[in-house]
């Protein structure tokens, strides 16, 4: 793994209206980490993405991709970066392969690379379907495709497997293992899943009310939870995020 | 076609918008079969010649005896002589029938009801009548609301019968020359307003809808996150939408064409000049209108309040003159008014360039002016 962060946040804010949602959050992810922003509903993780994927502007603090800022290297970026959104619905009444055909256009791509994701996704059955006839893990997935389509440096993933049973939720995941194997993507993923961030994610980031509460990869995160508590489990491995995510907050991860 | 335009993305997007239209049937619906047949039923229906009922009251017994020389007596004495036989209608009263034949206007059947004032009073509140008779000292006396038209026309046909009891037919004097001929009929006046209406119910819906829409299911925050350049999307929407209008303007032309004799007296160049003013007016109007909201709720009201007014004033239907003098200068500001009035001017006057240059100018003016407005303020995600 490089050393060099491709994405650095440093110290942002972002306020709406009265809400504070993002309070001070600095962060380095290198280049092929995988790492999960994890935090209840309301935390402030999806403003945090939002503003790493330039959608919007901190009010304090800088955020630099590639050791670029968003102003003045937009266009770069957003062909560097590839993006799904939380419950994006796209255009109902075209197929799937109408659909990744019509964002490969954005960036320029062919036919071929839309084949090779199609394949990816696992869609090639659902190629002539209408999106609107997709199960929701299938729409997901075509979502994720649509993200990795450019082949993105950056991935950034909003909630990518909320709302979905546990088998669609697998079958997102097993792109993602697919992908960390075979290039050299980053990848922020928000979740409120404990299990997500364990299973796909390197390095784990725990956020609440606009602010980090523990950063680390997991070993380290419970590791240090164990060391911490004064009545130890019998086994190390039966602490889990959602028992740190209790100790730091008094709250379960998915209220 | 090269690899080019196959990866071009305005290809895409327009095609994304095309396929999105032809799949979905209610859109072809609405903008293409809908006009049609509303030019179709309006059309024949102030085309047709069909019978006129008019329902009116005589109060008192002046179907029994009457008081010979006085007026109501005339009327006694002439329904005796020219109408059906006194019946009972279903509630019981007495009624009788009198058909007065016109050749040119359609006949008009009177249908005289016997009743008391109190129940004529009802029956005029629900609308089953327009026209009370009644006598006093020996005369007819009309009652009726003088601000209705039909009340007043049966007045008017009914007073010229007792006048002359001895005319039993109207319309087929040397009098009466009905205009049939192209350019002066109702449906001449109808399918130019209709195809206005057309242009600017399929703009605010398809472009300004479909904008809120799109950014509700927050596509357009996701497409924004790409390379796609946005002027793309929005020429992508607004050039779909523009074909759409010329088809269906040029399929509610045809019809009317072939089921009404319909023509264009005047420069038909002007025409199509005109109609691209009125798609821009239209077109900038709507990037207004959903330049802001994410809600569809809310555009649902917008397109309503922009379009309803415009619809009901303009004079699609019946001419704007009908409203107040100090409304008019209004109603023409409207794009609406200027593109049906336009439009109109060429279909039936025999209009050209010179005559529809404002229109075309204010009508272009006003698409861009609102157009940079709206994406002065555009929320792209």
């Amino acid at each position: 793994m490089d050393h060099n962060p491709v994405i650095e946040v440093k110290e942002v804010h972002k306020s709406f209206k009265t809400v504070q949602a993002v309070r001070g959050i600095s962060l380095n992810i290198e280049q092929g980490q995988f790492v999960a922003i994890l935090g209840p509903n309301g935390a402030g993780k999806t403003t945090l993405v939002e503003m790493i994927e330039g959608m919007q502007n901190p009010d304090k603090g800088e955020i630099t991709i590639e050791n670029r800022p968003w102003k003045g290297n937009e266009l770069y970026l957003r062909r560097i970066i590839g993006i799904s959104l939380q419950e994006t619905r796209f255009i109902d009444k075209l197929t799937v392969w109408e659909t990744l055909r019509l964002f490969a256009s954005f960036f320029t791509i062919g036919k071929d690379r839309c084949q090779e994701v199609i394949h990816l996704i696992g869609l090639e059955e659902k190629r002539k379907s209408y999106v609107v006839n997709l199960s929701g893990g299938q729409r997901q997935r075509l979502a994720l495709g649509l993200a990795l389509l450019n082949k993105p440096k950056i991935l950034l993933l909003d909630e990518p497997t909320t709302g979905l049973d546990p088998n669609a939720r697998r079958e997102v995941w097993s792109i993602l293992y697919n992908l960390r194997e075979q290039s050299r993507t980053s990848l922020i993923l928000t979740t409120h899943y404990m299990e997500e961030a364990e299973q796909l994610c390197d390095y784990i980031v725990i956020i609440d009310h606009g602010k980090v509460l523990k950063e680390g990869t997991l070993n380290e995160l419970l590791g240090d939870f164990y060391n911490d508590i004064p009545i130890k489990p019998v086994e190390k491995r039966k602490i889990t995020l959602d028992d740190l995510f209790i100790s730091l907050t008094g709250r379960h991860l998915n209220e | 076609m090269s690899n080019h335009l196959f990866n071009n993305q305005l290809y895409h997007l327009i095609m994304a918008n095309v396929k999105e239209l032809i799949r979905e049937p209610g859109v072809l619906f609405w903008g293409t079969v809908f006009p049609i047949l509303m030019s179709l039923g309006l059309g024949i229906a102030f085309m047709s010649k069909k019978d006129v009922i008019v329902n009116i009251a005589v109060i008192g017994k002046s179907h029994l005896a009457g008081n010979p020389g006085n007026s109501i007596s005339t009327l006694r004495s002439f329904m005796e002589n020219n109408g059906t036989p006194l019946e009972k209608s279903r509630d019981g009263t007495l009624l009788r029938k009198f058909i007065l034949k016109d050749d040119n206007l359609g006949n008009t059947i009177f249908i005289l009801h016997y009743l008391t004032w109190a129940k004529a009073m009802v029956l005029l509140k629900r609308g089953n009548l327009n026209l009370v008779l009644d006598e006093n000292m020996g005369k007819v006396q009309y009652h009726f609301d003088p601000k209705n038209p039909d009340a007043q026309l049966s007045y008017l046909k009914l007073s010229k019968i007792l006048d002359n009891p001895g005319k039993r037919v109207i319309g087929t004097g040397e009098e009466i020359k009905p205009l049939t001929i192209s350019g002066t009929r109702y449906i001449d006046f109808l399918v130019p307003g209709l195809i206005a209406m057309g242009i600017m119910m399929s703009t605010l819906w398809g472009v300004s809808y479909s904008i809120i829409e799109t950014r509700a299911k927050k596509l357009l925050r996701r497409m924004v996150a790409t390379p796609m350049k946005r002027s793309n999307f929005l020429i992508a929407l607004i050039t779909v939408r523009v074909a759409l209008n010329f088809v269906e303007a040029f399929l509610l032309f045809l019809f009317a064409y072939a089921v009404f004799g319909i023509t264009i007296q005047g420069n038909l160049p002007a025409l199509i000049l005109l109609f691209i003013a009125g798609n821009i007016a239209f077109a900038g109007i709507s990037i207004f209108s959903s330049s802001h909201t994410s809600k569809t709720e809310i555009g649902n009201g917008l397109i309503n309040a922009i379009s309803m007014p415009m619809m009901v004033l303009s004079g699609v239907f019946f001419s704007y003159h009908n409203f107040p003098d100090w409304s008019i200068p209004v109603i023409q500001l409207f794009p609406l008014t200027m593109l049906a009035d336009g439009m109109r001017s060429i279909f039936i006057e025999g209009a050209g360039f010179s005559e529809v240059a404002i229109p075309v100018f204010i009508l272009s003016g006003t698409g861009v002016l609102f157009f940079i407005a709206g994406l002065r303020i555009f929320k792209w995600h």
